[in-house]
């Protein structure tokens, strides 16, 4: 009881605060955002007074099962969550897409134009919809891994919660223009304190989650895991140290500025893509895999000494990302050949999740889930091949600033990210819902190939975008001097720009079969009517060359 | 699918811990742990991966002993080859500007005017022009030169202040109406509407004028009030019929070039408002070369004119 009223003494005074915070505010988009909170302090102290019920009511709403031996509720919530952003924010990428092919759909509105729009997508797919499935899975796995019950499951409810809070302040502030200009850092001040409180809380039910196991070692997906939390706590406190312009103001000044901010800034971004899209999805990869193969993982060495090279390594590889610029040479040096180290460790990811379908490779032809986890890998290796050959310096020189880079980060980001995350959230739903399987086991495949034309046409076309741009900013005539403008550079590769919106579409419809089929799973309908997947059987007769009809 | 998984002899030498079984599929050995199902095979690391990264460390070793790397209290070793990034760079623009040396000084001893007088020396500076064009005047003028509104197309014979490379090369090196320039090109349009020099009725009769002077629209009452006003007012710069005057850089209003747009709307702001378009002397920010060069190309577009036998009195 005594717990009780603490709690809602701490939502109660946060609403207060809140309120007098947007009464003081300095610039209306502050004023804004303390509504929005005062709003989720509100519902807060209501659900604390409600007490027990709300668990009630949360099953009611998301039909759920009875509760297992495992605490799922906050997962199926997640699950939920993943498909929501996912769906915004590739929705958001493609407009945003059309943009850069069509300006006038900017429409001259400022909370609509590219500037506001693409940290909104890029926000939504990185935190949004990869960040609710690292903690959808990273719940379900340390659980089944560790044989416990989620530790302070009022804590870990909080952390998706808040999590969502952070999502909605930050998409929200990008609309309004508030940002501190940090490329995938951009939420301000007091939206970074907010995420810090959340993450904090986020590693203290993970370690004690798997301080609580009964399993005598720790299994490598909870080390990757653990890895991801940790390191982002620690980039997320130190790339956004900032002095706020106003206790009550949406602005701020970076703590440190200049060529040690870039190179800060980048150290971050490098290891957001390290840690949050590398480690912590491969600690996704390398529990679904071998469950879904049915098959033990291909090598325990590897596992250990990829590991440790990988985040050894990753840590150092950022200041790739400034080469050619103000930063020393000795830095840009060495965030080279720390990124070509960085090569094996990161193929040590893919050879141990694709080589754990040994004895299994023949599921590929009816299982279109595992088709999902094989491509991802296929396309984490080629993202993890480029992103070091792209950090030597005479190959970043003509692939810098280009939509090459657009695209390498998106054949990592749709394929190996995204792919990773449809399969687990296929993996996930029926077993959340205590379904049989998916509603649709033949949407899953048309999911797959849609996602995987939509990553080819994307991917290409920013490829062939990105080296006509680099060929043609250093194109020389004869007499020396420069041959094109840059407004001419952008004309030629409007039509890439086109193909990469098409890309997009595909990419889209792949996620929108899904949500329906996640939906659909959700809501318990009878599954749908189709023919099983996969299910040819050998027709002997068919088996023949075809007999060469004589000419008429 | 080939499995590489090491020799067998070796997986049996190792002393099993406890659970671990033999994988049949692969004929690998578990290493005895389990969570939730999950196994792990003991396969050896990969040869091929192992020694992939040995090399990727070795070429890290070797690039890190040739180029600038490790930082120290007073700096970092700057690598046994000596190179740093701004000195390639000094290297690079050096070759550059020595393959263009002789031309260069031979385009600063030409006059202008002669300037295309020489073919080859003219083919040489329209090239040069052509590449710093690309660079500093197509965020206005357009990559094709072809202008937009308050921006003149430079492609065609209809020339605000003169057409003839000397007169272009006078535009370039001081700009116009730039301001801290002496010799800036400069003229001010009144705002007729604006400073109620003109009523409303008159700016409209003003405009019926200039529609009819275009050929726009046939004459009519309004017009011929206007034509007056406009012999009092605008032809001192725009000429008695429209013809425009270079002097000032005032437009010719009896072709169909606008500058600002030439229906009813847009010649009426053009009288309230006025219009005073301001270009920069890039003399201040490009070399004396460069802006000869600049002058060649814009002249080689399609409307250069041939240089006046005698000099025009306010160059």
């Amino acid at each position: 009881m005594e717990l009780v009223v603490i709690r809602a003494g701490v939502w109660f005074a946060a609403l207060v605060l809140a309120l007098m915070a947007c009464a003081l505010s300095v610039d209306w988009g502050f004023a804004v955002h303390m509504v929005i909170c005062a709003l989720a302090a509100a519902i807060a102290l209501i659900v604390t007074l409600r007490g027990k019920d709300v668990d009630a009511i949360s099953r009611g709403i998301l039909r759920s099962p009875d509760p297992g031996k495992y605490d799922d509720e906050v997962i199926r919530w997640a699950v939920i969550a993943t498909v929501f952003w996912g769906m915004a924010g590739f929705m958001a990428g493609l407009y945003i897409a059309l943009e850069m092919a069509f300006p006038a759909l900017n429409f001259g509105i400022e909370y609509i134009n590219f500037g506001r729009l693409r940290p909104l997508h890029t926000s939504a797919v990185i935190f949004a919809f990869g960040g609710n499935a690292l903690i959808a899975t990273s719940f379900y796995v340390v659980q089944r891994t560790c044989r416990a019950r989620l530790a302070f499951p009022g804590l870990a409810r909080f952390v998706f919660w808040g999590y969502q809070l952070f999502i909605v302040l930050a998409a929200t502030g990008y609309l309004m223009g508030i940002t501190q200009g940090k490329e995938y850092a951009e939420p301000e001040w007091y939206v970074d304190i907010w995420l810090t409180i959340v993450w904090v809380s986020y590693l203290a039910v993970f370690v004690f989650t798997i301080l609580r196991r009964s399993e005598p070692h720790i299994y490598v997906a909870n080390w990757f895991y653990l890895s991801f939390i940790l390191t982002v706590a620690m980039l997320h406190l130190v790339n956004n140290a900032a002095i706020p312009v106003s206790w009550f103001g949406s602005r701020s000044i970076s703590v440190a500025g200049g060529v040690q901010g870039a190179l800060i800034e980048w150290w971050y971004g490098h290891n957001a893509v390290g840690f949050f899209l590398t480690a912590g999805f491969l600690g996704m990869m390398y529990y679904f895999v071998p469950k879904q193969a049915n098959r033990p993982v291909y090598s325990y060495r590897l596992s250990i000494i990829h590991f440790w090279a990988l985040i050894f390594l990753y840590i150092w590889a950022g200041p790739h990302h400034l080469h050619y610029t103000a930063l020393p040479d000795w830095a840009q040096t060495l965030g080279m050949v720390f990124s070509i180290m960085l090569w094996m460790p990161s193929w040590g990811g893919m050879i141990n999740g694709l080589m754990t379908l040994n004895g299994a490779w023949d599921k590929l032809r009816t299982d279109p889930i595992l088709r999902l986890f094989v491509m991802s890998l296929a396309f984490y290796g080629m993202s993890t091949f480029e992103g070091p050959m792209m950090s030597i310096k005479s190959v970043n020189s003509l692939s810098h600033y280009t939509d090459w880079t657009i695209g390498h980060v998106h054949s990592g980001a749709l394929g190996w990210n995204g792919m990773v995350t449809f399969g687990a959230l296929y993996y996930l739903t029926p077993r959340l819902w205590n379904r049989t399987r998916m509603y649709s086991v033949r949407m899953i495949n048309w999911h797959f190939w849609l996602a995987t034309l939509g990553i080819v046409f994307y991917a290409a076309s920013m490829w062939v975008a990105g080296l006509t741009e680099g060929l043609m900013w250093r194109e020389y005539g004869p007499d020396g001097y420069l041959v094109n403008s840059f407004a001419e550079t952008v004309a030629a590769v409007h039509p890439m720009y086109v193909l990469r919106c098409f890309g997009g579409l595909l990419y889209l419809s792949g996620a929108s079969i899904m949500a329906w089929n996640i939906t659909r799973t959700i809501l318990g309908h009878a599954q749908r009517d189709e023919a099983p997947f996969g299910d040819i059987t050998f027709d002997p007769a068919r088996d023949v060359p075809l007999t060469p009809a004589p000419v008429q | 699918m080939a499995h590489d998984h090491g020799a067998a002899g070796t997986e049996t030498g190792h002393a099993k811990q406890h659970g671990a079984r033999l994988d049949e599929a692969t004929g690998t050995h578990t290493v005895g742990h389990e969570w939730d199902g999950i196994e792990e095979l003991d396969t050896p690391l990969p040869r091929w991966w192992l020694i992939l990264f040995y090399i990727c460390i070795a070429f890290a070793v070797v690039y890190v002993i040739l180029y600038p790397a490790l930082p120290g209290l007073r700096g970092a070793t700057p690598g046994v080859l000596g190179w740093t990034s701004r000195g390639a760079l000094a290297t690079e623009i050096k070759t550059a500007d020595a393959s263009h040396a002789a031309v260069r000084a031979a385009i600063a001893q030409t006059p202008v005017e002669d300037l295309i007088r020489n073919p080859t020396l003219q083919r040489a500076a329209i090239e040069g022009g052509r590449a710093a064009f690309k660079q500093n005047c197509v965020q206005c003028h357009g990559a094709g030169a072809a202008g937009g509104k308050g921006y003149p197309n430079l492609n065609d014979d209809d020339w605000l202040w003169g057409g003839d490379i000397g007169a272009i090369y006078q535009t370039l090196q001081h700009g116009i109406r730039y301001p801290g320039d002496d010799q800036t090109r400069t003229s001010l349009m009144p705002s007729f509407g604006r400073d109620g020099i003109l009523t409303p009725a008159q700016v409209q009769d003003v405009v019926s004028h200039v529609r009819v002077i275009s050929k726009q629209d046939p004459a009519s009452a309004s017009s011929q009030r206007g034509a007056v006003i406009f012999a009092q007012n605008c032809a001192v710069c725009h000429g008695a019929n429209g013809e425009g005057g270079r002097t000032v850089g005032a437009p010719r209003l009896n072709d169909a070039i606008w500058l600002y747009g030439g229906d009813r709307a847009a010649i009426t702001n053009t009288v309230t408002n006025a219009h005073a378009g301001v270009m920069p002397a890039w003399g201040q920010r490009l070399d004396p070369v460069t802006v000869k060069m600049l002058a060649a190309y814009v002249h080689s577009l399609g409307g250069g004119e041939a240089t006046p036998t005698v000099p025009v009195a306010a160059r």
